[in-house]
């Protein structure tokens, strides 16, 4: 336990000269993408490579090897997940992809020993071999600010995190600076809150920081539960400290002395790396009562989540936390003021929290100088959907949606032509080729009709019925209504039903129109965000593919082919034998004629099973 | 039905998180996790200690997605299907799971225990879709084939 900031200086210094003593280094992706492909194997058989091989080397920053150790590390994740497993060689900065524990032997033998790049390994595209992960296309045009350490260090050791000068922003903020001067910096740098609002977070700071009624707490929003995104997730498994070392700031600048960290229930390393974190930092002093010897105390909780996506929204979140059940409530009064147990919370989202050190340790102006001058920084997004490649990124607010999907993400998986891509998920709108230049940030996106929400991008092609994307959105929206108020309660059921028979071929005219009324009084009168974005997705669609729509209502038919119930099957007359044995294989009897004459499909009677497509002999028999 | 039930989990976990309301979420966590499910009985007993009203604890229990008033199978088999998956192409994932299991959207537990199958809104591992959990641990880029045979390799392990 460190009494004081000096001690713990002394302490980083130490693990500086640790993490510098080996050169040689091998860092193997951990994240959740690269283990469920086997990056667990990868890892051991590399230590069982170099023990055979009676080589040096390290798993631990605790000793220091002489000579020709090897550093092995691993890591959270490097985003880069389409192509995992990863293992980067340093001080190279080799990228392989793809590995598997077959290549354990090359890697150690010729990389390590001999210095050679085993170019097979190595992400290849249009016939171009990138050797080092800087060139690959996929992070060439990336800015990592809260995902830095992500792909570096190993997330359970405190120490790699002090060797990166981690908790050096918190030093700063104990021993230079007031709490208003914290709340100035964070205010002037422009940081808005990455959990979807976009509100700013100084000025909530601020507010809180001027409440007179303690305690104060600082809550921590993990309940990342847009289906589609997982950035959050990254950042909390892969670097928990930068997020702790956040959060006690906000602490010192409001003058809360708890936290609580509200984790979606649906991650469970998140929470053992949490609890692990502060357990580290309780026994360095870091958090606890007189961090550093100072007299600011900060106190750190885990609370999990049990399953619930309204929890997302603050109030109901709050209340969560103390054990009810987690229903918002009408605002003001504002969590600022009547937060956590009713006293002033802070309460911002993971990753909001993951960009405080550095603008405190660089300065407003370094943070300000990224991305456009309204909403400044870097942002996360998880991409997802048709692409080549899946996976998570960073890039300066502002980047085009082009250079996201075409230059980091690679276009379209397979050869599919691109539709469409939902940002901001349930809550969020899509954007279609014509927003292709649209620089990605706060403001532009509120313009188009979509949010940046919490990040998550998910990219759709031509096969995607936009329709039936629709209908998903609002069957999760619907399940997740809390139920207390009627708009929301009411109007997503009613939405839902008249989605379900357009994508059954039940749709009716003027259904459209309907689902537009009742879109905008739900936004209108709805009491939490969940409801008044509710209708998002199906609005956006309306406004970009209304032609879908009408086929689905007028045609009876899916555009985009994906419908069940649209599907039509028909047999070629040209084709057709008349040999009768697709009548023999229906299972309703919903095929006849006469033998040796093209036989006829009855499609009341048709359940689309498809059983005579591959009966028939003379390909007569197709889905339309 | 009514059965006896060994309490001392729920004690344990009183015990640990605190005899206050706040509490009670991780303490029917702890019940979860070591029941499978939410046996009725346990509403009663922790109202009781938490002097909380009974109704108010069935009210936070059928609240949560992650709580189960019916008993769990020793498998669960969750299959994402938020947007990453679902563009992917979840849904023949669910229905072939279901039909190897003779299970359905109302019958999510076969009859031995063995085996339930769910719908999870997003496991975050959106870039291994399709995915699936069983139990903890997440399966990536899923078919309908592979999933029946993990269902079989489950099977063959009892």
């Amino acid at each position: 336990m460190f009494k004081s900031v000096e001690e713990l200086r002394v302490y980083r210094e130490q693990c500086k000269q640790l993490l510098q003593a080996e050169k040689k280094k091998i860092i193997v992706c951990g994240g959740a993408g690269c283990v469920s492909k086997g990056a667990n194997k990868v890892y051991e058989k590399l230590v069982k490579v170099m023990s055979e091989k009676k080589l040096n080397y390290t798993v631990k920053l605790e000793k220091c090897n002489e000579g020709d150790s090897i550093r092995l590390t691993k890591s959270g994740c490097h985003g880069f997940c389409e192509v995992g497993p990863l293992v980067r060689i340093e001080p190279q900065g080799w990228l392989y992809v793809k590995v598997n524990e077959n290549d354990c032997e090359d890697i150690i033998e010729k990389t390590m020993l001999n210095g050679e790049c085993v170019e097979r390994l190595c992400y290849t595209e249009n016939g171009v071999v990138y050797k080092e992960k800087k060139e690959v296309p996929f992070y060439k045009k990336q800015t990592r600010v809260s995902l830095d350490n992500c792909d570096k260090i190993d997330a359970t050791s405190i120490e790699e995190y002090l060797a990166n000068d981690g908790y050096t922003a918190l030093e700063k903020a104990l021993t230079e600076m007031t709490g208003e001067e914290i709340v100035n910096q964070i205010t002037e740098s422009g940081l808005r809150g990455r959990g979807g609002g976009g509100f700013p977070t100084g000025r909530k700071w601020s507010q809180v920081a001027r409440q007179k009624n303690f305690p104060k707490y600082v809550v921590c929003n993990g309940d990342e539960g847009d289906p589609g995104a997982f950035m959050d997730r990254s950042v909390m498994e892969d670097d928990p400290h930068r997020m702790l070392e956040g959060m006690i700031i906000a602490g010192i600048a409001t003058g809360a002395t708890n936290g609580y960290i509200y984790v979606r229930a649906e991650y469970p390393l998140a929470v053992q790396r949490l609890r692990t974190a502060i357990k580290r930092a309780e026994e360095l002093g870091i958090l606890g009562d007189n961090i550093l010897g100072t007299d600011f105390s900060f106190h750190m909780n885990i609370s999990r989540g049990a399953g619930a996506f309204v929890c997302g929204e603050g109030s109901a979140l709050t209340a969560s936390i103390e054990g009810k059940r987690g229903m918002p409530r009408v605002k003001p009064p504002r969590t600022v003021e009547h937060g956590l147990f009713d006293k002033p919370t802070v309460l911002n989202n993971v990753e909001t929290f993951a960009n405080v050190a550095d603008i405190i340790n660089k300065g407003a102006d370094w943070y300000k100088g990224i991305g456009p001058e309204k909403s400044p920084g870097t942002k996360t997004f998880a991409l997802t959907g048709n692409i080549k490649n899946a996976g998570l990124i960073e890039v300066p607010m502002g980047t085009t949606l082009r250079e996201v999907i075409f230059d980091i993400g690679g276009g379209m998986r397979g050869d599919g032509k691109f539709k469409a891509v939902q940002i901001g998920g349930p809550s969020g709108g899509c954007l279609t080729e014509e927003h292709l230049d649209l620089p990605l940030d706060f403001d532009s996106l509120k313009k188009a009709g979509a949010i940046i929400g919490s990040g998550g991008l998910v990219v759709m092609d031509e096969k995607t019925c936009m329709v039936e994307v629709a209908r998903f959105f609002m069957n999760f929206t619907q399940n997740e209504s809390c139920g207390k108020c009627v708009p929301c309660r009411e109007g997503t059921k009613r939405m839902l039903e008249i989605l379900e028979r357009i994508v059954a071929g039940e749709g009716r005219d003027g259904d459209v129109e309907l689902l537009q009324e009742l879109g905008e009084m739900i936004s209108d009168m709805a009491l939490c965000g969940l409801g008044k974005t509710a209708a998002g997705p199906v609005l956006s669609t309306i406004k970009y593919f209304r032609n879908e729509y009408e086929a689905h209502i007028y045609d009876k038919r899916c555009p985009a082919g994906e419908c069940q119930k649209l599907k039509r099957i028909v047999i070629d007359p040209e084709l057709c034998k008349g040999c009768s044995k697709c009548s023999r294989i229906c299972p309703v009897g919903a095929i006849s004629g006469k033998i040796k004459e093209p036989f006829t499909i009855d499609l009341n009677k048709c359940i689309r099973c498809g059983s005579c497509i591959s009966a028939c002999a003379f390909k007569a028999i197709k889905e339309e | 039905m009514k059965q006896k039930i060994d309490f001392s989990v729920l004690d344990q976990a009183i015990k640990e998180y605190g005899n206050e309301e706040k509490s009670l979420i991780a303490i029917l966590q702890r019940a979860q996790e070591h029941y499978r499910y939410l046996p009725e009985e346990v509403f009663a007993y922790l109202a009781e200690k938490l002097n909380l009203p009974e109704a108010r604890i069935y009210g936070v229990a059928t609240f949560y997605e992650n709580f189960s008033l019916e008993q769990k199978g020793k498998y669960v088999v969750k299959v994402c299907d938020g947007t990453a998956c679902h563009v992917r192409k979840s849904i023949p994932i669910l229905e072939a799971l279901r039909k190897e299991l003779g299970l359905s959207e109302q019958k999510k537990t076969t009859d031995d225990l063995m085996f339930t199958v769910e719908t999870v809104s997003c496991l975050g591992a959106c870039s291994s879709a399709p995915a699936v959990m069983v139990n903890d641990e997440i399966y990536p880029t899923m078919t309908p084939e592979t999933a029946v045979a993990l269902i079989n390799e489950l099977k063959e392990k009892n």
